[in-house]
């Protein structure tokens, strides 16, 4: 049961092979043995998971199930869940019982699947290995010395150790699609403004993007269809007519083109990956795609235009972080200034921390121009590369990251060197564009991704794309030894 | 004695008449229990985004075509990042390199009668923004208490250019101003709560100086008397520190009514580096041209050409066109008013809305709004003195009554009470012999040359009518009696 | 270029985030370090490029002038750190 896709858990429930209670249940005990060591989740909360199962149940006994109804699914900790502890990985919010759901969260209730747990995260999904999450570390369910991934490590180490069917994550600069591929699992980062960023906390407003984190194309495509949809709560949600994500998962890739860009085929990717990456390009062209090389002639200036442009808006997001109507608030303080800086030195890690300071400067009088201004028409131009390879081809392949999993601290003590992780997603976000990650083989018993990237709302496309490729691979089937 | 000039700009944070807040669906309503009406977006939640509220953008475009400004055909929405605890977000949305209306000018009149002058105020901007919330400084054990009520209120910042030059120029646009806001319907003007609140830029350069002076701003000038009081005294501390040999540091003050001096603020954010940045939340505002015409098309005739128009239609002099303009509610109550009465009567009209209807309101503590005789009820007693069925002096007690709610309409009134002007002159004779046989002794006093004996009849006879003869009437036959 | 140790502090007090000397110290060394990386942006000419501030080019949405929100107070302040009679509580604020 637990290795089983999320359609065929709907089957085994629609065929009362089980009720939701005893889905519920039998993960919440998997949790309860092995998240101590994975410490994929920050909290569970059995009653209410399983109130929520009893609720399915009754909802498909009286013949109103949907396609998740009655499905336990691990929520990243950055969506506000009513009654739930939400704490963005930060002891900043480590008393932030949410008096409200995030619109993710509202539309999952209402598609009557059960929360099965907040997982862990880097704080405030600043990070690339989870290991900024004030609440512990994060182990790779491939290889425990190893980290998840980040920011959505919590979400990708729950799905891969079989603790949640599937997972949630968001994705500012790779944070679904990163982890996703250290832990061999599925991931969608949506076209910008397709899924509400209403009671998704925010890091970086214009490149955050939730999405799907699981074990197949198919099933990313499922949880899509909740998470997406026009939200007049959120300015940036895209007023589009609802569209199943699914629809074209079993169309032939004959006559797919396939644009390489030369820049992600150059140095800073390790062989064994580009190998695995390479071998999986092969398999699509037995498939009947066709490759042509492209080029995205700005997008080594990806990393540093996006670190001004997330720490900026970071800066200002977490400014509402003060102790004052809720969160942390410092013990001892001599007048309200000391109590801002204590709180906030107190409440915040050395990662955020950092990232505020960069935003404060690149944002502050003087700066502006060279910095923040400056970072946005490399923006811009980055923008426009992917406009003018789309020109040329109808999806884009390359890794998804430079390495497989690194170990645990082998990053932490060099920002510099951990921003570089991200060396090949972050420029999806700065465009805007949908992203995937596909697991593409293992190298030294670690899993890696090959990174799909669609045009604006082309997450049909991908989804296909990916689809039929892991129709005739398996890389996404396998679970790591002992878990099962 | 060196010549000194005072140079002076108005920045003035107009709270719009919106049902909702600018980024959230909360109510603007004043008076509330504390942050009552203030939800997870005012009291920014972790994860909570502002939607803009079109109602405060209708304001901003009505604001824009009243002042001839330019309504931006697109505006940026920016982050002015600084922390005080009414300032939930650690930022303020406000409107900072594309401000929504851009220019612009209101006109202001100084001096009354033959002697006043008018000047053109002209201004740079004015944008949209939210309001913060209330710190309130009760002892609370040495705290201090944050309502967020207010916080995200919709406000329209409207800047000057330094135009002014004198307490006087200032408290004028700042007059004309309030009056436009609440012409337009976009502001109800009430100052007690806060609902237009002016900062006003002081500097002083000796006469003939090109350059400006070193700036001090007072905030937060919530009434007129003390905008007067506030600029009178900065100006003349400025010019007193400059004589002494001291220099102007640039600084924010608050003016103190109990004092009536102005002291500088420990400031709010030291620095001052408000790191604006477009907020990534929120999209640019586009304004399309059809927007902007389908608003001119709904807008109120405004002040200026209303004035003109009265002047024309209704022969006032500019004194008393620039009265009955002075308020949306007196120009339509007017209007209204000759609408009953016939433009023949437009001057009678004018004269009873500014004199006996401004007099009575005083009397009673009233506005206008609240007046018991309605503009017809006014213009239909005016015209019943224009068509001679009632004396002037008949005409107050008919207003006085229609003031008690004694009858819907001046005829019903005068017809109840009996109060028609007697015009037949068989029956003012009738009572014209009686006066004299009564009051012989006076007769003969008038025919000795005493011409008070004949006023004095005179009266006797009104008194005689009860006040209903027509005075002139009276006058003349009394005389031919006597003659 | 890079920072100070002062620029360091100054920008720390902007964000009201209390620092150390000695974090003052290794902030400093990290932040050179990413502005390193960030500087490479500099070479590049951007000359008549229009800023990119959001992944869309659109416009923003309107919302209707309508109240829809009732008090939720109690629900918010529950996890307020200090409220009294309906107001959030700070250390006194002197203007």
């Amino acid at each position: 049961m637990i290795t089983r896709s999320l359609s065929s858990l709907a089957q085994a429930l629609a065929a009362k092979e089980i009720s939701s209670v005893e889905l519920t249940q039998l993960y919440l005990d998997r949790i309860a043995r092995l998240n101590p060591s994975v410490n994929a989740y920050i909290t569970v909360d059995a009653e209410k998971s399983l109130a929520q199962a009893q609720a399915a149940d009754a909802l498909r006994a009286a013949g109103q199930a949907g396609p998740l109804t009655g499905i336990p699914l691990a929520q990243k900790d950055i969506f506000c869940a009513k009654g739930w502890l939400t704490t963005c990985g930060s002891k900043m919010l480590g008393n932030f019982v949410s008096p409200y759901d995030a619109t993710v969260i509202e539309r999952f209730n209402a598609a009557g699947s059960v929360i099965l747990g907040k997982t862990n995260m880097d704080e405030f999904a600043m990070g690339s290995s989870n290991e900024t999450s004030y609440f512990g570390s994060v182990k790779n369910p491939w290889d425990n010395a190893r980290v998840p991934g980040g920011s959505s490590g919590g979400s990708a180490a729950a799905v891969a150790a079989l603790l949640a069917p599937a997972a949630t994550g968001t994705d500012t600069g790779g944070s679904i699609r990163q982890p996703a591929a250290l832990c061999n699992l599925t991931g969608l980062k949506p076209t910008y403004g397709v899924v509400s960023r209403y009671g998704m906390i925010a890091f970086a407003s214009s490149l955050d993007q939730g999405g799907p984190m699981a074990r197949s194309a198919e099933d990313c495509a499922l949880l899509l269809n909740t998470m997406a949809g026009f939200d007049e709560r959120d300015s940036t949600s895209l007023d589009r007519p609802a569209e199943d994500y699914g629809r074209d998962l079993e169309k032939p890739l004959a006559g797919l083109k396939i644009g390489l860009p030369k820049e992600f085929f150059g140095e800073g990717c390790t062989p064994e990956v580009m190998a695995l990456v390479e071998a999986a390009i092969a398999e699509y062209r037995k498939l009947g795609a066709e490759t042509v090389e492209v080029s995205l002639p700005n997008m080594k200036l990806s990393v540093p235009a996006y670190y001004v442009i997330a720490p900026a808006e970071a800066s200002s997001n977490l400014s509402r972080f003060d102790g004052v109507r809720y969160g942390y608030r410092a013990p001892e303080y001599a007048d309200l200034s000391d109590m801002y800086s204590k709180s906030r030195a107190q409440g915040f890690g050395a990662e955020v921390k950092r990232r505020i300071l960069i935003g404060t400067y690149v944002l502050s009088h003087g700066y502006y121009d060279a910095y923040y201004l400056q970072a946005q028409r490399i923006r811009r131009l980055i923008a426009n590369d992917f406009v003018e390879a789309f020109k040329q081809c109808d999806v884009i392949m390359g890794p998804t990251s430079p390495s497989t999993a690194f170990k645990l601290g082998e990053r932490a003590a060099d920002p510099v060197q951990m921003y570089l992780s991200d060396i090949y997603t972050i420029a999806v976000n700065l465009a805007g564009l949908p992203g995937m990650s596909v697991p593409c083989g293992f190298a030294g018993g670690l899993p890696a991704g090959l990174q799909l990237i669609g045009d604006y709302f082309s997450e049909a496309k991908l989804l296909n794309v990916a689809h039929r490729y892991q129709q005739v691979t398996d890389w996404h089937l396998q679970h790591p030894a002992g878990l099962v | 004695m060196k010549q000194w000039e005072v140079v002076i700009g108005i920045e003035t944070h107009v709270q719009l008449s919106t049902q909702s807040k600018i980024f959230s669906g909360s109510s603007t309503a004043f008076g509330a229990e504390p942050n009552v009406q203030a939800n997870a977006v005012d009291i920014a939640l972790p994860g909570v985004l502002p939607v803009l509220n079109k109602g405060a953008v209708d304001c901003a475009i009505r604001f824009g075509l009243a002042v001839e400004a330019e309504v931006a055909p697109k505006s940026v929405f920016a982050r002015k990042n600084y922390f005080y605890p009414d300032l939930p977000k650690g930022y303020q949305i406000s409107q900072y390199e594309l401000p929504v209306v851009v220019g612009g000018k209101v006109n202001i009149t100084l001096g009354q009668g033959d002697t006043a002058t008018e000047k053109t105020i002209n201004l740079t901007r004015a944008h949209l923004e939210e309001d913060a919330g209330k710190s309130l400084h009760e002892d609370f054990h040495g705290k201090t208490g944050i309502d967020l009520n207010r916080a995200g209120t919709p406000l329209l910042e409207i800047v000057t250019e330094p135009d002014m030059r004198s307490s006087a120029e200032a408290v004028a646009y700042a007059k004309a101003l309030h009056a436009l806001v609440r012409w337009i319907g976009i502001c109800d003007g009430n100052m007690q709560e806060g609902s237009f609140r002016c900062d006003a830029n002081v500097s002083v350069r000796p006469l003939g100086q090109k350059e400006f002076g070193t700036r001090r701003e007072i905030k937060n000038l919530n009434s007129f008397r003390f905008m007067q009081q506030a600029i009178d005294y900065e100006v003349q501390w400025q010019i007193a520190t400059i004589e002494d040999g001291g220099r102007i540091e640039q600084a924010t003050v608050l003016f103190d009514p109990d004092t009536g001096e102005t002291r500088a603020m420990r400031s709010k954010e030291d620095a001052h580096d408000y790191r604006y940045f477009p907020d990534p939340d929120l999209l640019p505002l586009i304004i399309d041209r059809d927007w902007v015409e389908r608003t001119r098309s709904a807008m109120p005739e405004l002040p200026a050409a209303k004035k003109q128009r009265f002047m024309a239609d209704y022969n006032l002099s500019a004194y008393d066109a620039t009265t009955l303009t002075s308020s949306l509610e007196i120009a339509d109550y007017y209007e209204a008013a000759v609408a009953v009465a016939g433009n023949a009567a437009a001057k009678p009209c004018a004269n009873w809305v500014m004199v006996d209807l401004a007099a009575r309101l005083n009397k009673d503590g009233k506005e206008l709004a609240d007046s018991p005789v309605s503009a017809a009820q006014l213009g239909g007693l005016v015209a019943r003195i224009a068509d001679n069925t009632i004396s002037n002096n008949i005409a107050k007690k008919v207003f006085e009554a229609l003031w008690n709610g004694e009858g819907r309409s001046a005829d019903e009134i005068i017809e109840k009470q009996g109060l028609k002007q007697i015009t037949d002159t068989g029956a003012i004779e009738a009572l014209i012999d009686g006066v004299l046989a009564a009051n012989e002794a006076m007769v003969a006093e008038f025919r000795a040359g005493k011409e008070k004996a004949f006023n004095a009849l005179v009266g006797q006879a009104m008194k005689a009518t009860k006040g209903k003869a027509n005075p002139q009437q009276v006058n003349e036959l009394l005389r031919k009696k006597l003659g | 270029m890079s920072l100070t140790l002062e620029q360091v502090r100054r920008v720390a007090h902007l964000a009201r985030i209390e620092i150390s000397d000695a974090e003052a110290q290794s902030t400093l060394g990290h932040l050179n370090g990413i502005f390193t990386l960030i500087e490479e942006m500099q070479a590049v000419d951007t000359q008549g490029i229009e800023p990119m501030a959001h992944a869309q080019d659109l416009a923003q949405r309107l919302r209707a002038d309508a109240v829809t929100e009732q008090n939720r107070r109690d629900a918010f302040q529950a996890v307020a750190p200090e409220t009294e009679a309906g107001l959030y509580l700070v250390p006194k604020v002197i203007e």
